[in-house]
């Protein structure tokens, strides 16, 4: 009870209470005119320090929570405010509380006299402040909250709490897959030499994991990664048709009318040409991309409809796979 | 006779010394009336085309290449089915015929005049059904409808306005000097790395609208101003930073100038 109340009285000291006058030692001609305290700009300085202060946290809790509208917007608003009232606490502290004056001076020999100037030049800038403590304990709040806000991000690095939810996309067995108008691939109707954009049925499109690139090779010229056998019924094939490098929609297919002399079957990303290997299990022929193409392996079900036999082999788009589902925090 | 003739055939390819082009042996030879456009086709086909095709269009893949003699950049794929469509797109654009095997074929003056042309498409038909001439009605299309196609099947490699682009190991081609047919045509056949998009795909009245589209594309209206090229974000965002960049800092420069006066 007693320490709240001694924590209460130098708050208020803090707030309130205003410097005296330190003895500066044997009076010295002073070289900065001596000029009025000005309260008003050290309250405004306060302000707008706290308000800064005040702005990085809001950036910290903003992020903290994920779920917001426009999130991407506000923490951009929380951050330039703070750093807004930051530059705004400098300038008035640069205009209305310390003179500015420019030195030019050599220091190729020891001056004693010259560097004692300077010390007093310095501590006589700062004879207008009146409550230093308190502007150094704002500027404190408002450096330590800009430097949470600048490291909180570092967060996002890792599954802080639940990975499984990063691992979701609109795809688990059994989910069939509809072209876009909604209507459902059957197996029949998917033909060599072409390619479908596939998207899960009744599931938002939007989702980074949601569509599908769906192509048809020779089953005998396939040579899949080992444990995915049965995962590209009759030589269907699907993959996520977003480019691990940059998450660009993987819009083009390439695919020889004549074999023997042409380049073989490619899927390729239109931003950095990444071209990755249907046959092989999405590896990567060429380009930026560091992980192959996701595969989501297939089954034909009921009336011959193409439907997924589970989750995708890796993670989906250059980052995390559930990043647009709004859950991870 | 006809044996006897590609006998010669084969010694002529035989004499000729590797890397020599295909194009060489092109002969013009005025047909007697009443020899049918199919056997002319049949004459010119052995003479420019059996090479890399096969004798009689079943063609040549390179285990074959590796009994027979010759050239081993002499390897096509077989044209029995390829129908009419195929043909006259191939010969019409100067794809055809092709310098070395496994080229990306380019668009060229045809090699030869519209009557063997029309010659050559009639045997290469004759060998099989296979797709027509398509006969596209772009002016029934709808440009907007062919928009939206063109950006789900096309634009990945060919660029919404049809400039063209790349794609590793091919250049997909500007659609500048298509015509309607050959558009048609193209989108069936799926010509060198092409899809190919079959009537479930597309279907013929889409088409029309895909062909609206693309020859609109030829002159887009560009409300903007200044095309640049229509090639997209890269050049725009040469002019933003180069052009827009500079006159900013020549402005800030201006200002500060005026400031210290």
């Amino acid at each position: 009870m007693s320490r709240a109340r001694d924590w209460f009285v130098s708050a208020a000291v803090l707030v309130l209470g205003r410097g005296k006058k330190r003895p500066r030692g044997p009076e010295r001609e002073r070289i900065v005119p001596l000029e009025p305290p000005s309260p008003r700009a050290e309250l405004a300085v306060v302000g707008l320090l706290f308000a800064a202060a005040l702005f990085a946290v809001a950036f910290i809790v903003v992020y903290a929570l994920d779920r917001l509208p426009h999130q991407t917007q506000l923490l951009g608003v929380a951050l330039g405010l703070s750093l807004a009232c930051l530059a705004a606490a400098f300038i008035v502290v640069a205009k209305r509380l310390v003179p500015e004056e420019q030195l030019e001076e050599d220091y190729t020999v020891a001056h004693p006299a010259a560097s004692d100037e300077i010390a007093q030049l310095v501590d006589e800038s700062s004879d207008r402040l009146t409550r230093k403590r308190l502007i150094v304990v704002a500027a404190g709040a408002a450096g330590s909250a800009l430097g949470l806000a600048a490291i909180t991000p570092a967060l996002s690095l890792g599954p802080a709490l639940d990975p499984s939810v990063l691992r979701r996309t609109p795809w688990e067995a059994g989910r069939r897959l509809v072209d876009q108008r909604g209507r459902p691939l059957r197996a029949d109707d998917i033909e060599f030499k072409t390619f479908y954009t596939a998207f899960p049925e009744r599931a938002d499109r939007e989702e980074m994991g949601a569509p599908l690139v769906v192509v048809r090779l020779d089953p005998a010229a396939l040579a899949l990664p080992q444990g995915r056998d049965g995962w590209a019924p009759a030589g269907i094939l699907a993959y996520s048709k977003i480019c691990t490098h940059a998450g660009c929609a993987v819009a083009l297919f390439r695919t020889p009318l004549f074999p023997p002399a042409e380049p073989k079957p490619a899927l390729v990303c239109p931003c950095h040409y990444s071209t990755f290997d249907p046959a092989a299990g999405g590896a990567v022929l060429f380009g930026p991309a560091g992980r192959p193409l996701p595969q989501l392996p297939l089954r034909i079900g009921y009336g011959g409809v193409l439907e997924a036999a589970g989750n995708f082999s890796g993670p989906v788009g250059p980052a995390w796979w559930g990043v647009r589902m709004g859950e991870a925090t | 006779m006809r044996r006897a003739v590609l006998f010669g055939l084969a010694l002529l390819m035989l004499a000729l010394p590797a890397g020599t082009s295909a194009q060489e042996p092109k002969t013009s030879i005025e047909f007697p009336p009443g020899v049918p456009l199919v056997r002319q086709g049949f004459y010119l086909y052995s003479q420019n085309c059996a090479s890399c095709h096969g004798d009689r269009g079943e063609g040549v893949v390179p285990p074959d290449i590796q009994e027979a003699p010759g050239p081993s950049t002499a390897m096509g794929p077989a044209l029995a089915g390829v129908g009419a469509g195929a043909a006259d797109f191939y010969l019409r654009t100067g794809y055809m015929p092709l310098e070395k095997a496994g080229d990306q074929p380019t668009r060229n003056p045809n090699f030869f005049d519209d009557h063997e042309i029309d010659a050559l498409i009639a045997y290469v038909a004759s060998l099989g059904p296979g797709l027509p001439i398509p006969d596209p009605h772009p002016e029934n299309g709808d440009p907007s409808e062919g928009l939206a196609l063109f950006r789900e099947h096309c634009a990945g490699c060919h660029q919404i306005v049809a400039q063209g682009g790349y794609v590793t190991g091919a250049i997909p081609p500007p659609l500048g000097r298509s015509t309607p047919v050959q558009i048609a045509e193209a989108v069936r056949i799926g010509p060198f790395v092409m899809p190919r998009f079959s009537e479930k795909r597309i279907s013929d009245s889409e088409l029309d609208s895909l062909i609206a589209y693309v020859q609109y594309a030829k002159s887009p209206n560009d409300a903007g101003g200044w095309s640049i090229g229509h090639v997209g974000p890269v050049p725009e965002g040469m002019v933003t930073w180069f052009l827009a960049a500079t006159v900013l800092v020549g402005t800030c420069v201006l200002i500060g100038k005026r400031l210290r006066r």
